[in-house]
């Protein structure tokens, strides 16, 4: 009888470990069903020269980072200063898409914090951004040397981000 | 860090009603038709509580057009939502498919009804077996008997 009359609270003890557990993770933050599919083979206009086009499909060989930004996306702000960082460490090349901007906003921005890219291109209507599934800019996927999507970093960039999860990883694909 | 994303995505979805151009009106009724109804089996992404019918972010916008082109070229209604799918994780639909990951969704409701009428069953059982009379042996009767003989009221 006694051990029965602890079964409600044992019920309502697995329930309290479930909502937090819930409590821990964020819900914006969705899972990929790319991370592991070959990344599309998109072409896109360069942001500093309109008239050439970048190809994903030259980037086969080389482990490297898509960033999706753009100079409206405030979060933005907040990761340049790691890629910035970052870059001077000239550990794989990053690619930044600039995501449903104006060409010139994109420019400016990048002339008042600093480039942090190998190179840059623009997705005028978001359409290489759906390709990939990105649903909120700051974005940034890592691709290997196949051309597969390894993991993707949902909103900024973080410094514990870089150093646990994407620069292992990056060891790790460019051996 | 998190929050200021959420913040963020808080802010472009009250802000979604004057971002952008003017949506262009529907060219197509029977286009337009077909992607509404699709577009409501559909989650926005920025306002996950919003169907992308129903949504005025910016990437809902983005998105309906997709469907639309995507209507335009034939494609059913599958061949659509595995567009959506690849792209976004069964997330991206409002009822998300019956398979091994989503088993406790869809039969956990059903599991918990059952195993509170087991309890209900077995429980309502108990009591009537406490609440039924108790029987009496031979002699426990004789003496109820007599108790019940001395206790007669005279007549």
């Amino acid at each position: 009888m006694k051990m029965k009359a602890l079964i409600p609270l044992g019920l309502f003890a697995v329930l309290v470990v479930f909502l937090a557990i819930g409590l821990t993770r964020d819900p914006h933050e969705i899972p990929s069903p790319l991370i592991g599919k070959p990344a599309p083979l998109f072409t896109a206009p360069r942001l500093q020269a309109p008239d050439q086009q970048f190809s994903a499909k030259d980037m086969l060989g080389k482990v490297w980072i898509l960033n999706t930004w753009a100079s409206w996306c405030v979060a933005c702000r907040q990761e340049h200063p790691i890629l910035m960082e970052f870059a001077k460490t000239k550990t794989l090349p990053v690619i930044g898409l600039d995501y449903k901007d104006q060409n010139s906003e994109g420019l400016k921005w990048l002339a008042r914090f600093g480039d942090p890219y190998d190179l840059s291109i623009t997705d005028r209507d978001g359409r290489i951004g759906i390709d990939f599934g990105v649903y909120g800019v700051p974005e940034s996927f890592l691709i290997d040397k196949a051309g597969v999507i390894r993991y993707k970093q949902i909103g900024p960039v973080t410094e514990e981000a870089l150093r646990d999860k994407i620069l292992p990883l990056v060891r790790e694909l460019q051996k | 860090m998190k929050y200021w994303l959420a913040l963020l995505l808080a802010l472009q979805c009250a802000m979604g009603a004057h971002a952008g151009e003017a949506t262009p009106l529907a060219e197509d009724p029977v286009v337009e038709q077909r992607m509404i109804t699709i577009s409501e089996e559909l989650r926005c992404l920025v306002c996950q509580n919003e169907s992308l019918a129903g949504s005025r972010a910016d990437l809902a916008l983005d998105l309906r057009r997709e469907l639309r082109t995507l209507i335009k070229a034939n494609k059913t209604d599958a061949e659509i939502m595995e567009y959506m799918v690849s792209r976004y994780g069964d997330f991206v639909r409002y009822r998300p498919p019956v398979k091994p990951i989503t088993w406790m969704l869809w039969f956990g409701p059903f599991l918990l009804l059952i195993g509170a009428l087991v309890a209900l069953v077995r429980l309502v059982r108990r009591n009537q077996r406490s609440a039924a009379a108790p029987e009496l042996n031979a002699e426990q009767r004789k003496k109820a008997q007599s108790l019940l003989k001395d206790t007669e009221l005279p007549s």
